[in-house]
């Protein structure tokens, strides 16, 4: 056994507070221990050379590092051995950074804990095994769940590689919340102008499948190996045979408020969401048709000239297998009616930021016309009040929307353009305008479209004389402010969905309090998800705007391309093994296991065993816990090893 | 028969003894037996919270304590000012286990506090409606009335726990349930200036102005309050609000209770109607009563 030990300085994060020469000098005490030395910067090209250079002259064969948490730079260390002819799996980690000296103050207190932390892990490497690891295939598909503008840019880059795509969404089409806003910042181009043309693009990519209407119903297997199951869910009307004409969505009786138009007016029982959809193709709303409830009507039946309706058709359920998934399932804006304040919803001329870019669209209920809902009046004084459900812990939402500013700012250049004499007010709390090209849109809007901006929030909205009366402060003047108003436009905050959550517990990736999707490291990782082969884009992971959207889809999209590219994956050797002998078949490691990674195995003599399926082991070492005859061990962690540390700290601290 | 602590309070015994007399009146129809707190003091109101807050809590323990000796384990306060010290000392000497033992040591006082607090709204309102009907011998149909609850009544919600803090409902239940035509408005909890009329009369005179517009402007031949303060303020400086707003407002504010009462078929004067600045009676001749 020749055990080297290196402490890293790590600058001085480490050094100003554990005396790393002692450690060393102590190492160098311990049974096994050949050599021992301190580096500045161990994950530096010459730290890592330094290592190197001692596994190759002094023949070392298990290696200890003292330096950051192993999350940070283990993968970097069991590159060092690899590289140096070792066995990657001879590597212990001892963290000297986090878990000591940036959390203790006292320099000998450190230094002694460090001593111990060295003690244990020079212990377990002694007894280490070469681990190796095995390859599976790499399936080429790729999964992308949501249609909005983040999964149909992430669909469109991989499919446009040469690689096979699945898209599937919830809703009857593809287009998401871009599809319903107006124009969009900082450029103020037409949304639909420049969605639309990629929602056809990727409907008709002869790389890309498309499943709108459809959504995940169960995910198994693991990175390179996903099984899907995919459920269809039944449109009632024949796709092969409808050609989208629309005559049935004239003629239906029903009314039903539009989801398309925020409910801002009625859509029929069959409908299409909006003329631009994709596909083109009508959906007949199960909870309010006729027919479906009564057995009467059957209106579109009649009326359509190709038979395309098919009341009798059932969800279908589809599996499918795939190597990586997107998960791109955007964000809805959040119940703002909890506000109390501005009336918990019962004003019609209060309405939200997505109501009201449905009502500035041309292709809106209104016809690009402002009108106020209650009487179908011009307004002549439009107040907007921004970070509603934003920045507001008392209502448990203590982020930022992060758009509400770039849009308030656009509803006000928007709103005087179609009616040049009104009068715009903007309450707000700050201005967070830090992209390309967006404090110059602020800007615009204040200096030549004459927004009045009222820094304060507003403490109550009532209606007085029909108009809506908006009391609230002027923190700048330090004065209570009074406005009337006609219309106001509440931007409100966006939230992760319910649905998110969902998908995320069948996806086996973890969310926050909010419901949006948590990234596997916040810089350095941020379109992974906890789990190997998902990746995530768009404002399912947190608010954003389409341009960071598409950036991000963009970004996921190359991480998938680089793991499909690989034609095998290396799995993980860290996983669980069973020795059969000890094993009594009682399979509580099959009821704790998360990952579905233990099988019933039977033996020749007909006894049921428990067997590890390491393709889908994570190596979480829940099974080896439960194991009650101890026959289950996660190698790299085995019983023997943790045990040798465990002892190795009770001798250097015998009150413990 | 519900057998409670019944804490009047300053106001109670002073300005508002209207609200007094129609509060007991309306319990004693309604076979709640008010047991008076003996040797009750003043809750410390405004002064005591805004100078010292452990002051304000010793002050409303000892007035609950007493009700705990007494034998009552629950204390009603028609006055919200006063429901608000005692509810907020309750909370605290729940939630702050070492409060008692401060208060023993430092102050030489016994706390023991067990029973709940409720306003007298709050303990009207777990009255079921149809027993509420069952006491109407007046017809009051013909008052269109606005409810004002003020800021304190239904607030801080975490605090009070009970009826909305923005758009509270509970005395329109208790008074449409007594008959009475309530009017949906949009001011119910806006502040009426509250001790600003002292300190700085022009604050008070157009925050209460307002609230007199809006009520007028919902049609209400009536205010409808729970207050002994917003009373003062909206009644008693009635006249005054007019110079200031240049207004013409004549709206009588009634107590709840006394609203109550005359559905319940007692005189005005034994509910103290005749107490009030702006003159009742003719809106009440309108329906009969003299």
């Amino acid at each position: 056994m020749k055990i080297g030990v290196f402490i890293c300085h790590c600058g001085n994060n480490i050094s100003a507070t554990v005396d790393v020469e002692q450690v060393a000098q102590h190492a160098l005490t311990l049974p096994g221990v050949v050599c021992a030395h301190t580096i500045p910067h161990a994950c530096s090209e010459p730290g890592q050379q330094l290592i190197k250079k001692n596994i190759q002259e002094k023949g070392l064969n298990r290696i200890v590092i003292g330096a950051c948490s192993p999350r940070v730079h283990e993968a970097t260390f069991k590159r060092v051995l690899a590289q140096a002819g070792l066995n990657p799996y001879l590597l212990e980690f001892a963290n000297l950074r986090e878990q000591c000296s940036w959390v203790h103050e006292d320099r000998q207190l450190a230094t002694g804990k460090a001593i111990d932390l060295i003690d244990m892990a020079v212990n377990k490497a002694a007894r280490l095994e070469p681990l190796t690891s095995s390859k599976v295939d790499v399936n080429k598909r790729t999964l992308v769940i949501g249609g909005g503008i983040a999964g149909i840019q992430a669909a469109l880059d991989i499919a446009d590689s040469g690689h096979e795509v699945a898209l599937v969404e919830k809703t009857p089409t593809i287009g998401g919340n871009m599809a319903r806003m107006d124009k969009v910042f900082p450029t103020l181009d037409c949304s639909a102008c420049i969605l639309t043309p990629k929602m056809v693009e990727v409907a008709s990519h002869p790389n890309v499948t498309l499943y709108t209407y459809s959504e995940v119903e169960q995910v198994s297997g693991f990175v390179g190996n996903f099984k899907v199951k995919i459920r269809k869910k039944a449109r009632l009307v024949d796709m092969e045979k409808c050609t989208g004409c629309g005559s049935c969505t004239l003629k239906c009786p029903v009314k039903a408020p539009s989801e398309f138009n925020m409910g801002l007016d009625n859509r029929g029982a069959i409908y299409i969401p909006f003329p631009q959809a994709v596909p083109h193709i009508p959906v007949i709303d199960k909870t309010v048709c006729s027919y479906i409830l009564k057995k009467k009507c059957g209106l579109c039946q009649k009326i359509c000239p190709t038979g395309a309706i098919a009341f009798e058709q059932q969800d279908e359920l589809t599996e499918e297998e795939f190597g990586a998934i997107i998960v791109a399932t955007g964000y809805e804006l959040m119940d703002w009616t909890v506000y109390g304040e501005y009336g918990y919803g019962k004003y019609k001329d209060v309405i939200t930021s997505m109501q009201y870019e449905r009502i500035l669209s041309s292709s809106g209920p209104t016809g690009g016309h402002i009108k106020r809902l209650s009487d179908g009046r011009e307004p002549e004084v439009v107040a907007i009040i921004a970070c509603v459900g934003s920045r507001d812990a008392a209502r448990g939402r203590p982020y930022c929307s992060s758009v509400c500013c770039m849009y308030s700012a656009k509803y006000a250049m928007l709103t005087r353009e179609h009616l040049p004499n009104a009068q715009v007010y903007i309450f707000y709390m700050d201005i967070r305008a830090c992209s390309k090209m967006y404090e110059e849109f602020v800007q615009r809007a204040q200096e030549k479209y004459g927004a009045n901006y009222v820094r304060g929030r507003v403490s109550k909205i009532f209606e007085r004389n029909g108009r809506m009366v908006l009391q609230g402060a002027d923190t700048l003047l330090g004065q209570s402010v009074e406005l009337e108003a006609d219309l106001v436009v509440l931007a409100v905050g966006i939230t992760g969905t319910q649905s998110t959550i969902e998908l995320a517990k069948k996806l086996n990736i973890s969310h926050d309090e909010y419901g949006f999707l948590t990234e596997n490291h916040p810089k350095l990782r941020p379109v992974e998800s906890s789990t190997a082969g998902i990746f995530i884009a768009g404002a399912c992971q947190s608010p954003k705007d389409i341009p960071l959207s598409v950036a991000q889809a963009s970004s996921a999209a190359s991480k998938v391309l680089g793991l499909i590219s690989h034609d095998k994956l290396e799995t993980s050797p860290l996983v669980a093994e069973v020795t059969i002998l000890k094993c009594v078949g009682c399979f509580r490691c099959l009821s704790v296991c998360p990952f579905s990674a233990i099988e019933e195995q039977v033996l020749r003599d007909g006894t049921k065993v428990a067997q590890v399926n390491p393709a889908l082991c994570q190596g979480c070492g829940l099974c080896s816990a439960t194991c009650p005859p101890a026959a289950i061990a996660l190698r790299g962690f085995t019983d023997d090893q943790l045990i040798s540390q465990m002892e190795s700290l009770c001798q250097l601290n015998p009150e413990l | 028969m519900t057998k409670l602590g019944y804490f009047p309070g300053c106001s109670l015994e002073g300005s508002a003894s209207e609200y007094d007399q129609s509060s007991r009146y309306v319990c004693k129809q309604l076979d709640i037996e008010l047991v008076e707190l003996p040797d009750w003091s003043c809750c410390g109101a405004h002064a005591a919270h805004h100078t010292q807050h452990k002051l304000a809590c010793a002050l409303s323990a000892r007035n609950l304590s007493i009700a705990t000796k007494q034998g009552v384990d629950s204390v009603v306060a028609p006055c919200p000012a006063c429901y608000s010290g005692l509810k907020s000392a309750q909370n605290q000497l729940a939630n702050n286990p070492g409060l008692t033992e401060k208060l023993k040591s430092e102050l030489d006082l016994d706390c023991n506090a067990k029973g709940e607090v409720f306003s007298l709204v709050e303990l009207l309102s777990h009255i079921e409606p149809e027993t509420l009907k069952a006491q109407v011998k007046v017809d009051l149909g013909g008052l269109k009335v606005a409810a004002y609850y003020g800021c304190l009544l239904v607030r801080p919600p975490k605090l009070v726990q009970f009826d909305d803090p923005e758009n509270p409902t509970s005395i329109d239940n208790l008074l449409s349930a007594a008959g009475v035509q309530m009017l949906p408005w949009d001011y119910k909890v806006q502040c009426c200036g509250a001790v600003l009329g002292i300190s700085n009369p022009d604050i008070q005179l157009k925050l209460s102005g307002d609230i007199l517009k809006m009520a007028q402007l919902a049609g209400a031949q009536a205010v409808a309050v729970a207050c002994p303060l917003c009373h003062a303020n909206l009644d008693l400086r009635q006249e005054q609000i007019n110079k200031y707003c240049k207004s013409n407002f004549n709206l009588p504010i009634i107590y709840f209770t006394q609203l109550m009462g005359l559905a319940f078929g007692a005189s005005p004067k034994g509910l103290g109607i005749d107490k009030h600045m702006v003159n009742v009676g003719p809106l009440l001749s309108k329906v009969g009563i003299r």
